[in-house]
């Protein structure tokens, strides 16, 4: 899932206090899972937001809150059309996908940022979110015994470990488990060790980042005579 | 959370305001042994009873602060020794957070505290009223409390729309 967390109260403040009535919207996926933009945390953000504006003599901005279901889908997005109008700015407490998808819907209303987005993630333990994917477009876990090196790594090396690697910790960060002895060790538990001896080519980035937004297109599923999107 | 709200007698009131969440099991029961014991601490404070401190959340914690009070106690078991096994320690990490909140909004983090007790400490929990009371004193009213001022033209403004409503009806009863 996409793991995010909430910017501070003083930014957000800074972004809506020159709004008279704001909506902050909640994401009931992903963002609700960290908890970072559920209904709670939209409460919770509202409650602090409207103390703030108060203190800092802002009082003239209302902040009224709601939840959808799920941010980054249009159709998710109607329930809020009818309200849309009632209010200034935005503040949107789902993902940067979320967020986008609102400006997309909404030209003529200011839509802002409430959280930071972080990474595609798992829960490692209660409240505790790691990364494990960096969505390169180009999976190869299958070559590194299922631990994604790009990752895991700091150096993002496909032919770890390097130098830097120790007791099973990493240079970078004592307190960062070297992604390569995992590799390592699920390799060995697996009996596959001597596929890491090869030497990994490169990786394709063309998949990557660059080259502008990336887009997946599936034909059968496109409505006839509508096509994707462009 | 009505409930939450405090009377506008008592945000006329110069006194500091108090807040107490007290869990079921120990706090609420010191507190009612204090009473029994004829015990003096300060008026100041408004017992809420919880079956748990663990069912404290950031947003009761907030919306206190947000309605006015000028500081919070939660008060729960001693560690080790939760009815539920681990409610107080888990009200004493939203605690901490409420606290990390309260200093990004700009209220001072001291109006929010967290104490533990057991149900035969009556004198404690008497003690910890005072201490509270003393430093809300220092720091002074809660900027979000409301203006007197405000108060009292908000009441003049509801009571005029009050007997402006009555006249109406009556004037309408007149008609009927």
């Amino acid at each position: 899932m996409i793991v995010a967390d909430r910017k501070k109260i003083p930014e957000i403040r800074e972004l809506v206090a020159k709004h008279e009535r704001v909506l902050l919207v909640g994401c009931g996926t992903c963002v609700t899972v960290c908890l970072a933009g559920g209904e709670r945390e939209v409460g919770i953000l509202a409650s602090a937001l409207r103390m703030s504006l108060k203190l800092a003599h802002c009082s003239k901005t209302r902040i009224d809150e709601c939840v959808i279901e799920r941010q980054c889908e249009d159709a998710f997005i109607d329930v809020l059309a009818t309200r849309i109008p009632e209010y200034d700015a935005v503040c949107s407490l789902g993902c940067g996908a979320g967020v986008q998808a609102l400006a997309e819907r909404f030209p003529k209303t200011p839509i802002y940022p409430g959280l930071n987005t972080q990474f595609i993630g798992i829960l490692e333990s209660q409240g505790v979110w790691t990364e494990k994917c960096a969505g390169c477009g180009n999976c190869r876990l299958g070559e590194f015994a299922g631990i994604c090196p790009i990752t895991r790594c700091a150096k993002h090396l496909l032919n770890g470990p390097c130098g830097g690697s120790q007791e099973g910790k990493c240079e970078v960060n004592p307190e960062l488990e070297c992604g390569w002895q995992l590799i390592y060790d699920r390799a060995s538990s697996l009996g596959i060790v001597d596929s890491l001896q090869r030497i990994v080519p490169p990786h394709d980035w063309s998949t990557g980042l660059d080259g502008g937004p990336r887009k997946v297109v599936r034909e059968d599923q496109c409505i006839a005579g509508l096509g994707p999107k462009t | 959370m009505p409930w939450l709200a405090p009377r506008q007698d008592e945000l006329m009131d110069r006194e500091p305001l108090i807040l107490a969440f007290c869990c079921h099991y120990c706090a609420y029961a010191a507190a009612d042994l204090a009473g029994s014991m004829r015990l003096q601490y300060p008026q100041n404070v408004r017992v809420l009873r919880l079956p748990c401190t663990g069912k404290i959340e950031v947003n009761y914690l907030l919306a206190a602060f947000e309605r006015g009070v000028d500081g919070v106690i939660v008060a729960g078991c001693l560690e080790g020794g939760c009815h539920f096994l681990e409610g107080n320690l888990r009200a004493r990490r939203r605690v901490a957070r409420a606290k990390e909140l309260l200093a990004e909004i700009g209220l001072e983090p001291e109006r929010l505290e967290m104490f533990n007790l057991s149900s035969a400490e009556g004198g404690r929990f008497a003690e910890i009223v005072t201490t509270i009371v003393q430093r809300l004193k220092r720091l002074g009213p809660s900027p979000l409390r409301p203006d007197p001022h405000q108060i009292e033209q908000a009441l003049e403004t509801m009571t005029q729309q009050a007997e402006t409503a009555l006249a109406g009806e009556s004037h309408d009863c007149c008609r009927s």
